[in-house]
């Protein structure tokens, strides 16, 4: 097929990877860039998120937030914070990006903490647990599941994104791509497609096992459900991104 | 010394141009232009959305009826889901080149993605025994979707369509990749165009406006189509 064959050979040119600002350089700069980036979002996220999901205010500044991101295409947030005093390149991505991995960690941590029975938060509160360990050692394990999963999509999505900044003057593996529409190179265009997808797709992995690993209760291996259940369709309810 | 002096004025002509955030001349002045670009964004969405629609309702439905389907058909869905635009529209563009069409195809896919997800979601909420019911009347398979299933998964069908058409608005801009990013064409355009951030921002607000926009007509559009949903409430 045209240019796959190409993306092979350059993929299996261990130069391409190992020279200075070659794939691996690249690559290095996409997740240190992306790891920045959904780190200060967790970082500003996760207190407020649980702030409001424990006293059950600003429900509905949360879900107009994540609804609103979702219609804010990421190649203007990328141009804008680009052209912006910030300049362009990895400092502005990095903004551009944690703007973006925000909503969905603050629904989700906000979701999660809302969903916390009141029962057993009474419970234990009447055990004599402090307000501190109640929040340590009985909302977090519950609302666990859901903090992560608005932190895969979030750092799913950035990692995916962080390829477009390549478009206005950043850094990353989307530069393989851009450099490859910027000669007609067609190898080039689907080698860098091919890295950018596996690693998007290797995020998600290694995020749905962590969740996995951080979940409460019995563990039952992620993609091996009963026979006799029928897997039911779930519907996008949170801010669980769009790929970009 | 005297190229030394040019340059120094280059780049002070450059920071003393005005860049303002937004400029309403920009705007009258390239109405037509921005129109074009908006017309191809509404263009591309809707086909997209649609398309995406016609080839989901079957899958939804045969991934309700053949139960062990409905688990490869979400897991599917889910991975790709999980690719970045930009490596789908650069898989798509050697078979497509630098064409309309290949913006076309990946968000086709991605918004079929997400509706498949959301039909099958509402067909797999529509009672059981209501379906038994309206088979004990004598309702045939097409009459059974027509009146039983699809009122009432209409709720879950809408809120698929909605999130599908807002997140194809904000997709359409990276098929600048192509050179057929819609409105995106406005943002890309003003970065090449030395940071004009008039029309980077014209571009970007153009893209949520559209966006916001086609999200409350769905709305409305339920509420019309589910008069009983008021009439309880």
């Amino acid at each position: 097929m045209t240019g796959f064959g190409d993306a092979l050979v350059y993929l299996n040119d261990p130069f391409n990877w190992t020279r200075p600002g070659g794939l691996l350089d690249l690559l290095v700069e996409h997740l240190a860039v992306s790891g920045i980036a959904v780190l200060a979002a967790l970082v500003l996220a996760l207190p407020l998120g649980i702030a409001l999901g424990t006293s059950g205010r600003g429900g509905g500044a949360v879900v107009v937030l994540s609804n609103v991101s979702r219609a804010v295409p990421t190649l203007a947030l990328l141009t804008l914070f680009a052209v912006s005093p910030i300049g362009f390149g990895n400092r502005a991505t990095a903004i551009a990006l944690a703007v973006f991995a925000f909503p969905p960690i603050l629904t989700n941590t906000y979701v999660g903490f809302r969903g916390v029975d009141g029962d057993v938060r009474e419970a234990a509160r009447a055990m004599g647990m402090t307000r501190g360990q109640v929040l340590r050692g009985v909302e977090l394990p519950l609302a666990l599941p859901l903090v992560m999963t608005g932190v895969r999509t979030a750092a799913v999505q950035v990692v995916a994104t962080a390829g477009l900044a390549a478009l206005v003057g950043g850094g990353g593996l989307g530069r393989v791509v851009n450099l490859g529409f910027g000669q007609q190179d067609y190898g080039l265009i689907i080698a860098g497609a091919i890295v950018i997808a596996a690693l998007a797709l290797l995020t998600e992995l290694v995020l749905v096992a962590l969740t996995w690993a951080v979940r409460p209760g019995p563990r039952r291996l992620p993609f091996v459900t009963g026979r006799r259940r029928t897997v039911r369709g779930e519907p996008e309810l949170t801010a669980t991104g769009v790929p970009q | 010394m005297l190229s030394a002096g040019a340059g120094t004025y280059a780049v002070r002509a450059a920071d003393a141009a005005p860049n303002p955030w937004f400029d309403a001349s920009y705007v009258v002045e390239n109405w037509g232009t921005i129109l074009r670009y908006l017309g191809e964004h509404v263009r591309l969405t809707v086909a997209a959305v649609v398309i995406g629609a016609l080839i989901a309702l079957p899958l939804a439905l045969l991934a309700r009826r053949v139960r062990w389907l409905a688990a490869p058909v979400l897991g599917f869905s889910s991975i790709v889901y999980t690719i970045p635009s930009l490596a789908m529209f650069a898989l798509i563009f050697p078979f497509t080149g630098l064409t309309a069409t290949t913006v076309l195809v990946g968000l086709v896919v991605y918004s079929l993605v997400i509706l498949v997800r959301n039909f099958l979601t509402g067909l797999q909420g529509v009672p059981g025994d209501v379906r038994e019911a309206a088979e004990g009347m004598g309702y045939g398979r097409f009459r059974l979707f027509w009146q039983i299933d699809l009122p009432l998964a209409l709720p879950a069908f809408i809120a698929g369509l909605r999130i599908a058409t807002v997140s194809t608005v904000a997709l359409t801009t990276v098929g600048v990749l192509v050179g057929h990013g819609g409105l995106g064409q406005l943002i890309f355009g003003g970065f090449n165009s030395n940071f004009y951030r008039a029309e980077i921002v014209t571009g970007a607000v153009g893209c949520v406006l559209l966006a916001l926009f086609a999200d409350v007509l769905l709305a409305g559009a339920e509420r019309l189509l589910t008069p009983w949903a008021r009439a309880r409430s």
